[in-house]
């Protein structure tokens, strides 16, 4: 039922597989080691579920020293290796082949120092994006990138694909918040980049490594930047009768010099389910914004009654900031619960191209006809400060052939993102999902000048080589030297 | 130095090097000219002259963005984003006055050196706003990497890598860069008479309160803190300070001194009017203090801390010879690193410019030279170490 292709599994490398797991279980302790076809089948698939496969065998080393040593046993016997995070990845990042051994970071857990004074913590990489808030909340701080898979998701997932989050437009992603890695390379060696000071000298392989998909080498240890928590924050809702509207007061918002650390956007389709679940008390309109600001008291009140200012002009159909901590719950309960409240009535692919701003109300109103082209339903839910679109296409998995039409809907879409100035990916990732389209965004001279920086840290291509370049654009350097 | 080519368009500057690159004709890239003293200098080179390459060639202010080529003049972007009370948030140094030029700073040299202010550390560096880049490689190749859109993880980030390597894998055409809404009110408190050891403490108390300090530096005894924002936030957050620091009974500045002040800070004008050489040092803010004292155990040297004191300069008599391995010794290893940003050419020929890497690292960065820029004509050995 599939139409993303994956490469036929090398037989030769089939045919060894006893030899792959005895040289592992010399390296790694044999808990670490799991070859066991039954085992295996745990590790078959991420977060895009369409797509499985079990991997020949996965590894969940507990030190950066067995990560290298299993690292250098593959590099040595010419096996492909797939990272896994906490597998949470919706384009396929971590979608094994049959081929393949899964380095999985599950166990690399340790927290490796917290130092307010210099706002920094570092940690192995297995551990969650919110358990690193965690750790630090008690004492006044936070760690800023807030991917909606926070609880689950983990840092070393967060590095591969370069995670954002809602409150993106006041703190950035996590390239801005990372200051340094430790990693395994392709052949074993352990490297140190950046750390405790900015800026590190020598090109900015930082900022390469953080977004590449586990590509370039397996991350290790993170150095992040924590910062000290909000005194408070709170959100306004605001509804309005057209697309346009909405997107003309996000425009005036951004122009007259308030910095929300939040902008949402909900489309009817969107409202209407979510209202059904979350009861959350949303107008039933067009287009609903929720804007959120932080800071002390007056600091928040200034924010909001100039937003309120900018959006009555407009002539909203409903206008609401919220008084209370329980007001604001309730805002933003119909937000978060967005995408379970569209699992309840139906299967669902979530997409996520990015466009310029001044985009918005174009895309959405191409996104309607492609709707209707494609005899597919479609509902909007996204960060629109920054642009970055996450359409959900409705369809049923079970009904033979409604995948493959939700995937050529979900390709159009990703096109018009690109055609309007976009990207196809604002913050999940190319993976496997979005790979067959990169050459709708870059021309050959784009592609070949990313491929040839794999080239340099990994000469064999072994790091998760199906993903992010389609397969045709990456055939020779895959089939490797020999 | 002899001119090359000095291209109008994109097309013309890979014509040029592409003509370059045949006939292995070393190639300096040069806009305004204004950074050109730091780097480990070359000789028998030829200038590619990109000054030609200008114009802003989009801005929408209600998404934050702006899009240039990479010789338009920093100033003509100042003054398109001052219209709309926007500014770039990351407050590039102009290095004018510390290393003594003249011509027009550009955007495409404030990318290819990754080129921040005193805001850098809450905010983020040049390559943090930079959204995406247009760049002609070493063999003429034209490739683009990024976008104009704040949140783009689509294939590798090229961008990032092309910011801070000083015209060594391919020369800038274009660039995307996010923009900010600029404070309606900036103002500092000024602690006098304090050391360096208690400004960082001063920096490291204040920075970890939400009241959003983002200057903070220490010159001549003063420590200062830098808020700003709406009105009532900077009213809100120098009063919430002040309480913090109730003893220490700060003074406030605000208005035109209060630019001059930070500006003077951003380009380093305390050590502009000195022959001494200058050292750019990054560290974890703690370790600040112990290191310029042991720095000046062993030679006279003056220092000025800046983003909470992150950044260490260092003004060092020209003639103390050894400077630059007592400097880099002193250091703490794997967390901190000493750029020279000036010095003589023959200090700078004697001497790595840029503070060592691991043979690991610099063996990559080799490796990625290599790929763009096969024959080494783009400002070839500038990055050596």
């Amino acid at each position: 039922m599939s139409t993303i292709e994956m490469p036929k599994p090398d037989q030769s490398v089939l045919d060894r597989k006893a030899q792959i797991v005895e040289a592992l279980c010399k390296v790694l302790p044999s808990d670490s080691v799991i070859f066991d076809e039954h085992e295996t089948r745990a590790y078959e698939c991420d977060g895009l579920t369409a797509y499985r496969c079990p991997p020949l065998v996965a590894v969940l080393p507990r030190t950066s020293q067995e990560c290298a040593a299993a690292m250098r046993v593959c590099h040595d016997l010419n096996v492909t290796v797939v990272p896994r995070g906490a597998g949470t990845s919706l384009a396929g990042g971590a979608l094994p082949t049959a081929d393949c051994v899964i380095l999985g970071t599950a166990r690399l857990k340790d927290v490796l120092e917290v130092d307010y004074d210099n706002r920094i913590i570092r940690v192995q990489t297995g551990v969650t994006n919110l358990s690193v808030t965690g750790l630090v909340e008690d004492d006044g701080f936070f760690y800023a990138p807030d991917p909606s898979s926070q609880l689950a998701c983990a840092i070393a997932g967060n590095i591969a694909m370069n995670s954002g989050g809602a409150h993106c437009l006041k703190y950035g992603v996590t390239t801005n918040n990372l200051l340094g890695v430790k990693m395994v390379m392709a052949d074993g060696e352990i490297v140190e980049i950046g750390g405790g000071a900015m800026d590190a000298p020598g090109l900015d392989l930082l900022g390469l490594i953080c977004g590449s998909e586990g590509q370039l080498g397996i991350v290790t240890e993170a150095t992040l930047r924590i910062l000290p928590k909000p005194e408070g924050a709170r959100p306004v809702l605001i509804g309005f009768d057209s697309a346009e509207t909405a997107g003309e007061c996000v425009g005036n918002i951004i122009k007259s010099g308030v910095l929300p650390v939040a902008i949402e956007y909900m489309d009817r389709p969107c409202i209407r389910v979510v209202e059904n679940f979350a009861k959350a008390g949303y107008p039933l309109c067009e287009a609903l914004l929720i804007v959120e600001v932080e800071g002390s008291d007056g600091e928040i009140e200034d924010q909001l009654s100039r937003i309120t200012k900018i959006a009555q002009e407009l002539n909203p159909v409903e206008m609401r900031v919220s008084e209370s901590d329980e007001q604001s719950a309730l805002i933003w309960k119909g937000r978060k619960s967005a995408f379970g409240a569209m699992g309840q009535i139906n299967d669902y692919m979530c997409l996520d191209g990015t466009v310029p701003v001044s985009e918005l109300p174009y895309t959405l109103k191409r996104i309607g006809e492609l709707s209707k082209q494609h005899g597919l339903d479609v509902a909007n839910v996204f960060h629109a400060g920054d642009g970055n679109m996450h359409p959900l296409i409705l369809f049923d998995a079970n009904k033979p052939g409604e995948q493959e039409k939700a995937e050529a809907f979900g390709f159009d879409i990703l096109r018009t993102c690109v055609d309007v100035g976009g990207c196809l990916t604002g913050e999940h990732g190319v993976g496997v999902e979005k790979r067959d389209l990169m050459t709708y965004q870059f021309n050959t001279e784009d592609l070949e000048g990313q491929m040839q920086v794999k080239d340099v840290f990994d000469p064999t291509w072994l790091l998760n080589p199906s993903k992010v370049f389609p397969l045709q654009v990456s055939a020779q350097r895959r089939a490797g030297p020999g | 130095m002899t001119a090359f080519a000095a291209p109008t368009t994109e097309m013309a500057v890979s014509d040029a090097v592409r003509a370059a690159n045949a006939q292995h004709t070393a190639l300096r890239i040069i806009a305004g000219g204004t950074r050109g003293g730091i780097g480990r200098p070359s000789f028998d080179v030829e200038r590619l002259d990109i000054s030609g390459v200008t114009g802003i060639t989009r801005y929408e202010p209600g998404a934050l963005t702006l899009e240039a080529k990479a010789g338009t003049p920093i100033a003509e972007i100042e003054a398109a984003l001052d219209a709309e009370n926007q500014m770039l948030a990351f407050e590039p140094m102009d290095h004018r006055a510390v290393m003594g030029t003249q011509g027009t700073p550009t955007i495409g040299g404030v990318v290819a050196c990754n080129v921040s202010g005193p805001r850098r550390f809450i905010s983020g560096a040049c390559r943090d706003f930079l959204l995406g880049v247009r760049f002609v490689d070493g063999q003429g190749r034209v490739i683009k990497n990024g976008g104009r859109v704040m949140k783009n993880v689509t294939g590798l980030d090229l961008t990032k890598l092309v910011c801070g390597s000083f015209g060594t894998l391919g020369v800038l055409t274009q660039v995307a860069l996010k923009v900010l809404p600029r404070p309606e009110r900036s103002a500092t408190l000024q602690f006098q008479d304090v050391t360096e050891a208690e400004a960082v403490g001063i920096f490291c108390k204040a920075v970890s309160t939400p009241f959003e300090v983002n200057g903070a530096a220490w010159q001549n005894g003063t420590a200062m803190l830098r808020v700003e924002g709406l009105d009532t936030q900077v009213s809100y957050r120098l009063g919430a300070l002040q309480k913090r620091f109730q003893g220490a009974n700060p003074s406030v500045l605000e208005g035109e001194a209060h630019r001059d002040l930070w500006t003077g800070i951003r380009d380093i004008c305390a050590f502009a009017q000195t022959e001494d050489t200058i050292w750019k040092v990054s560290l974890r803010p703690t370790a600040a203090p112990a290191f310029i004292a042991a720095v000046q155990a062993r030679f006279n040297a003056s220092a000025v801390l800046d983003q909470g004191g992150g950044v260490v300069w260092l003004a060092v008599p020209s003639a103390v010879s050894d400077q630059a391995a007592v400097v880099r010794d002193l250091v703490p290893a794997g967390n901190g690193h000493a750029t020279l940003i000036r010095g003589s050419t023959d200090l700078r020929l004697a001497v790595p410019v840029f503070h060592p890497q691991h043979p690991r690292l610099a063996q990559i960065a080799e490796g990625l030279r290599a790929q763009f820029d096969p024959n080494g004509i783009l400002n070839s050995g500038l990055m050596a170490a």
